[in-house]
């Protein structure tokens, strides 16, 4: 018997899902006033189940009797499909087959622990709707109803009155014919396969199995096409590169060794015995020294591809993902934080501009922001720190980095498997879920990709997870393996194919547990089903693993061995399916040199004089409503940023917990006054004039973000996720290299080691349009920079609020003419301009000086300054801090270039520049003398005062003569009106 | 003396566990975490206990509905082992997706012939929210809340929307003093049944409920978080007010302790 439950709100409550859609459809110039009813139903199938229990399920169980009505029939019954007010359609929404649904897993344990038998649940959602045309119908569906990447639409009743399970799996061997192809033929398998390999590690896989003398089998070429991906082995960028930019000629063996690693190896030598780093880029995540017990371990990913298909799925597994790889570094870190940076169109890009098979911003982001939230709060794990970007050239590619911080023993920071251990999956269970995300990830997103990739689409399930990791945890304590690494892109493959590298393993495919029956030994193999994670388990500790594991309801099970024989076997049903030479697998990848260009552009000027015409108080507040800068509240609170209990400088701040803050600082261990400090640095803008500056800028911009906080520049870790267009053009993979020029150069000068990163290539859209021109869509140049900073006492940290009226402002570090890629040249159409760069042995004397001052407690507030420069960050300290302030630009330390310029060029440029390692600093009056003198040696200006009056005022003055220059101050705004500019535009 | 035995229940997606083992353990209490399958399996095991605490979190992941499927195994499996903790004079503690499972277990407002008679329905923004609230108090014979008028504490939730079945539920549970903890205006922080305007209700409770006790006094459950402001660099606003040494969330706990000395 197949029941259906409809679950309405009852009358007098509000039925929220329809005002949104209602919303929706409004926003995207659908229709104005779309009349719809919701509801959310779930379908039980069970012989046992008569009328009595269902609807003794439907009371107790499945609906809230104080606030819903239900509607409990048989599938099929003309009750389900009678409309709740007349001339209503009737359109259900429902997972595809094999989608993950969370919701009916649990449901299916609920109803058993009533004591009632059920074989299936699904769930569904069901609109009723005023029927508009049948064009917008169509719209209404595929565009706020559904995603077609893992959801059906039916209108009208259910045209089912069972739900399927999935057919027996019947074995059949299936060997690979390539022996014998010609190139043209190589490049279509690999193609048609989705394996996405190219022409030359075709013909070596080719050449491989010639000297073997047989055609490979389905499941072997799978595991190449996974180890081999870009994804997975990142061949780009550590691989050969031919570079030449305006300056000299490179050659790399190994790029990413020889810029990044190699900036990191160096730092260690010269910090010689007192080296903080403890495992950089071998491990899922890098470590450094936290304290006398504890490491701490930091990993970010990307997960944009899955995320452009299905921004909620995608969104919410690379949360998941990114949690397993710190759980998977060393034997284990217990993860303490999140941190999440997403780039996209802007969310008002008309509906009608948008290419075909491309989501609109505004749901992306929503999706997003809904996937990070419901995976990060539901573990447990604060999200602390993150950014948006929004430029019109991610609306093919949106980008979506997670980031997740660790803690873990410093004698656990290490694993080694052993031959003999067996292979043992944890956690979830296998399914179709997310075949060929590795390879896929490594294509470029093309207007079908839906339809091609659908399977590499997939939704988590977080209690899955939080459950294995609070087994895992307790296995580790305990030393129940000896090695361990996470499911994520080319699922077991890659998995135990890098666990086993320098043993062997051999895999018994038939024992893994599985979702659904039908599935086939290779899909189990590259499968990349969530929320699973591989242990290396010695035989005389699995009883109690597996007693520990039973003991929480998490699933373990042995699926081979780490069998000393330096090849990887996979079996099934004892039979040999697979079986490759593990260093053919990891080492036999052909190396293929790639071209590397960079042209600077050259330097255009910047008409400041233009700019300078309009009111520069109308100017800061067109840029605090810019959405690069306007405050992310709507975001932030959806996080939980306080579970764990160790938040102290929360990401908003001030006197009305809204100002934004410049880095998260957390105290991991409850009884300890240490801290965690996170940041981010990323400007996308500055690419287009220089990627060596844009990456120095976003180095700088991490760094004096954790500076501000109150972090210790000698202990600054960062990491690297480069996102970049197609590096198989030259010029796109010179900027990349450029851009690692300067994380090396920058790292070196500062200290700051690089300890992991990550790279997703390929960002690039392409589609046709309607009069058949063809169209590509690029991201620009994207390096997020993270950066993990260290407190010895949080109660030293500040905040970027002002705190009391009568205090100084300095402004630390020199302001150049540098309005190249600003956002004042943003708001007010200006192409050119001098990018910001960085003098790096100014700025750690800046940094040591603004760490020494906060240290000394001479402090009140600090902010950085960033997008829109000096103007931005007093407007956002005053409001913050719910007072006022006034500036004097004439006492700011400026470079020769803004002093040639006239008076009122000069003004517009001190306010507005995006000079790199600048700071405002709130210091009380009896504080300055010890200030002064922490800021000797370095640009520091004394540049106004805090107000009690609520009013943000600037002079193109001295301090000095403020009678006169009062007469005509630059910009005169309240700060109310200001903060009311700045929350505006994302207050959704 | 010796120190009174906690039970922090912990769950599938039970998240605050820990925390709130400190918070106990930082009030004179003696907290051990216990999987609910451990209970299951032997429900003699509350019986070592004087205050059973069921933590913050996404137990089963809030599928369904928030606390619903942990609620439904205690009503199923636990329920007189329950009636006995709290016959015994012991106390029970819920806090944020603990108070949704108090509520759902039926055990901490009764429930009459048509079932239960209020619940914790999805904030009136639809969404997950954290933010800090400011909260008066009522405390009547709530052991939690001796002595204490007012506190701030951070709120995280998508389901706290306190509602009842109707007013006349509203009203017997504001006469028998079980309504012990308010959403109050941040700038004048008195309590009143008028609901304040969102932010300071975040999510438009009725009577601007945040907390409810049992008839004994013995039994709270409460939306906000005490155990996140038990030290001061917790508080939002600690670099720029005079805040004391400790946070005010930890009186909840020492209440809760100090009851059984």
């Amino acid at each position: 018997m197949l029941w259906e439950v409809d679950i309405y709100p009852r009358p007098d409550q509000p039925d929220r899902q329809a005002e949104f859609i209602r919303a929706t459809a409004a926003e995207l110039g659908l229709v104005d006033d779309l009349v719809v009813t919701a509801a959310r139903g779930y379908l039980v199938q069970g012989e046992s189940l008569d009328a009595g229990r269902i609807d003794r399920l439907a009371r107790e169980l499945l609906a809230d009797p104080v606030v819903e009505r239900t509607v409990v029939a048989a599938v099929g019954d003309p009750r389900l499909s009678e409309p709740p007010e007349p001339d209503r359609l009737l359109v259900h929404v429902l997972n595809k087959p094999g989608v993950m649904d969370p919701v009916a897993q649990s449901t299916v344990a609920a109803i058993a622990d009533f004591g009632f038998e059920v074989d299936a649940v699904r769930t569904l959602r069901k609109y009723w709707i005023a029927p508009p045309p049948e064009d917008v119908l169509q719209a209404i569906c595929s565009r706020i109803l559904a995603n077609d990447a893992i959801e059906q639409v039916l209108v009208g009743p259910l045209p089912f009155k069972r739900l399927e399970s999935g057919g027996a799996y019947e074995f059949q061997p299936v060997s690979v014919p390539i022996l014998d192809l010609d190139d043209a033929a190589l490049m279509r398998l690999s193609r048609e396969g989705q394996l996405y390999l190219q022409l030359e590690e075709m013909r070596t896989i080719q050449g491989h199995f010639r000297s073997l003398g047989r055609e490979p089998s389905d499941i072997e070429l799978e595991t190449l096409a996974q180890t081999w991906s870009e994804h997975c082995s990142h061949k780009t960028l550590a691989g050969r590169i031919a570079y030449r930019d305006e300056r000299s000629e490179r050659h790399f063996e190994n790029m990413l060794k020889e810029t990044i690693f190699a900036a990191t190896q160096q730092i260690r030598a010269e910090l010689g015995a007192d080296d903080w780093c403890v495992s950089v880029f071998k491990d899922n995540a890098g470590i450094v020294r936290f304290d006398d017990a504890l490491n701490v371990a930091f990993k970010v990913e990307t997960h944009n591809h899955p995320s452009a298909l299905e921004p909620y799925g995608g969104a919410n597994t690379g949360v998941g993902g990114v949690i397993r790889d710190t759980l998977g570094t060393g034997l284990g870190a217990k993860p303490i934080c999140n941190t999440d940076v997403f780039c996209f169109a802007p969310p008002d890009t008309p509906t009608e501009s948008l290419p075909p098979g491309v989501l609109h911003p505004r749901r992306v982001i929503q999706g997003v922001v809904a996937g990070v939230r419901d995976y990060g709060n539901r573990m447990g794990i604060p999200t602390v720190n993150g950014a948006i970007y929004f430029d019109p050239r991610y609306l093919g590619n949106p980008l979506v980095y997670c980031g997740n911080v660790g803690l873990i023993p410093r004698d656990k920071s290490h694993k080694q498997t052993r031959p003999g251990d067996y292979v043992v999956a944890v956690g979830g269970r296998t399914g179709r879920d997310g075949i060929h995300g590795a390879t896929f990830s490594s294509a470029e997103l093309t207007s079908q990709s839906e339809e091609l990739s659908g399977g590499a689409v997939q939704i988590g399930n977080a209690i899955t997870e939080k459950m294995l990791m609070d087994v895992l945890l307790q296995a580790r304590d305990r030393g129940l393996y000896s090695s361990v690494t996470d499911c994520g892109a080319g699922g077991f493959s890659s998995a135990v194919g890098e666990m086993g590298a320098d043993i062997g393993a051999e895999v018994w495919l038939d024992r893994v547990p599985l979702k659904y029956a039908g599935l086939s030994y290779t899909e189990i193999w590259i499968s990349e089903a969530q929320e699973r994670m591989v242990l290396s388990v010695p035989p005389d500790s699995w009883d109690e693993l597996s007693r520990l594991c039973a003991a929480e309801g998490v699933e373990a099970t042995i699926i081979g061995e780490f069998v000393p024989s330096g090849r990887l076997v996979l079996k099934y049903n004892e039979a040999v399916v697979g079986e490759l030479d593990m260093e053919f697998l990891h080492d036999g990848r052909p190396p293929v040199v790639r071209r590397a260009e960079y042209k600077p552009e050259i330097e255009q000027p910047f008409d400041l004089a233009a700019v300078a015409k309009i009111d520069c108080g109308e100017l800061l507040e067109k840029i605090l409503g810019s959405l690069n800068v306007a405050s992310k509240a709507w975001v932030i609170r959806q996080y939980d940023h306080e579970v764990q209990g160790g938040s102290v400088i929360k990401p908003l701040v001030g006197a009305h917990e809204d100002g934004p803050s410049d880095a998260a600082v957390i105290r991991p261990v409850l009884d300890s006054q240490r801290g965690v400090v996170v940041a981010c640095g990323m400007n996308p803008r500055f690419g287009d004039f220089d990627t060596y500056h844009m990456a120095a800028s976003a180095i700088d911009e991490a760094v004096r973000n954790c500076v501000a906080v109150g972090a210790d520049p000698a202990r600054i870790a960062l990491l690297d996720n480069f996102c970049w267009g197609d590096c198989e053009q030259p010029g796109t993979l010179g900027s990349l290299v450029r851009a690692a020029l300067a994380c090396h150069d920058l790292a070196v000068a500062w200290r700051t080691p690089f300890i992991s990163g990550k790279d997703s290539l390929n960002n690039e859209f392409h589609y046709t349009d309607a009069g058949g021109m063809k169209h590509t869509l690029a991201i620009p140049p994207s390096l997020l920079i993270s950066a993990l900073g260290q407190v010895d006492d949080v109660a030293g940290c500040v905040t970027m609020d002002m705190k009391a009226a009568g205090s100084r402002l300095y402004l630390v570090g020199t302001t150049h003419n540098e309005l190249g890629g600003s956002h004042l040249g943003l708001v007010g159409g200006q192409q050119g301009g001098r990018v910001p760069r960085v003098d790096p042995t100014a700025a750690m004397q800046v940094f040591q000086a603004v760490h020494a001052a906060i240290h000394g407690g001479y402090v009140r507030a600090c902010h950085d300054l960033s997008e829109g420069g000096l103007a931005v960050a007093a407007a956002e300290m005053a409001f913050a801090g719910d007072l006022g302030a006034e500036l004097f630009l004439r006492q700011a330390v400026v470079d020769d270039a803004i002093r040639d310029l006239g008076p009122a060029d000069a003004a517009a440029a001190v306010l507005f520049s995006e000079s790199n390692t600048r700071f405002l600093v709130e210091v009380p009056e009896q504080s300055a003398e010890a200030f002064e003198r922490a800021m000797s040696g370095v640009s520091c200006g004394w540049i106004g005062r805090v107000t009690s009056e609520r009013s943000l005022r600037v002079y193109d003055a001295v301090l000095a003569d403020d009678a006169a220059a009062k007469a005509a101050p630059l910009v005169d705004a309240p700060v109310a009106q200001l903060k009311e500019a700045w929350q505006r535009p994302l207050d959704w | 003396m010796t120190k009174p035995r906690v039970v922090i229940l912990r769950s599938p997606g039970a998240n605050c566990d820990v925390e709130t083992a400190f918070a106990f353990e930082l009030a004179g209490g003696d907290a051990e975490r216990i999987h609910v399958n451990r209970v299951l399996e032997q429900p003699a095991v509350l019986a070592d206990f004087q205050i059973l605490c069921v933590p913050g979190g996404f137990s089963y992941g809030d599928d369904i509905a928030a606390g619903r499927i942990l609620g439904n195994q205690v009503r199923h499996h636990l329920a007189e082992t329950l009636q006995e903790f709290h016959a015994a004079g012991k106390l029970v503690l819920g806090i944020c997706n603990g108070f949704q499972v108090l509520l759902k277990t039926g055990m901490l407002l009764e429930e009459d012939q048509q079932g239960p008679r209020a619940t914790l329905t999805w904030n009136d923004a639809g969404r997950f929210e954290d933010r800090w609230v400011t909260l008066a108090t009522e405390p009547g014979s709530c052991v939690f809340l001796q002595g204490v008028e007012s506190l701030e504490l951070p709120i995280a939730h998508a389901e706290g929307k306190f509602v009842t079945r109707d007013t006349a539920v509203l009203d017997e549970l504001g006469r028998a003093g079980q309504l012990v903890l308010r959403y109050a205006r941040r700038d004048a922080p008195a309590l009143t049944s008028d609901v304040v305007p969102y932010p300071d209700n975040p999510n438009a409770s009725v009577a601007n409920v945040a907390g409810v006790a049992d008839r004994s006094g013995r039994v709270l459950g409460l939306m906000p978080h005490p155990e996140r402001f038990i030290h001061r660099t917790q508080h939002p606003r600690w670099t720029r007010e005079d805040l004391g040494p400790t946070g005010q969330g930890i009186r909840v706990f020492e209440n809760a302790v100090r009851f059984f000395r």
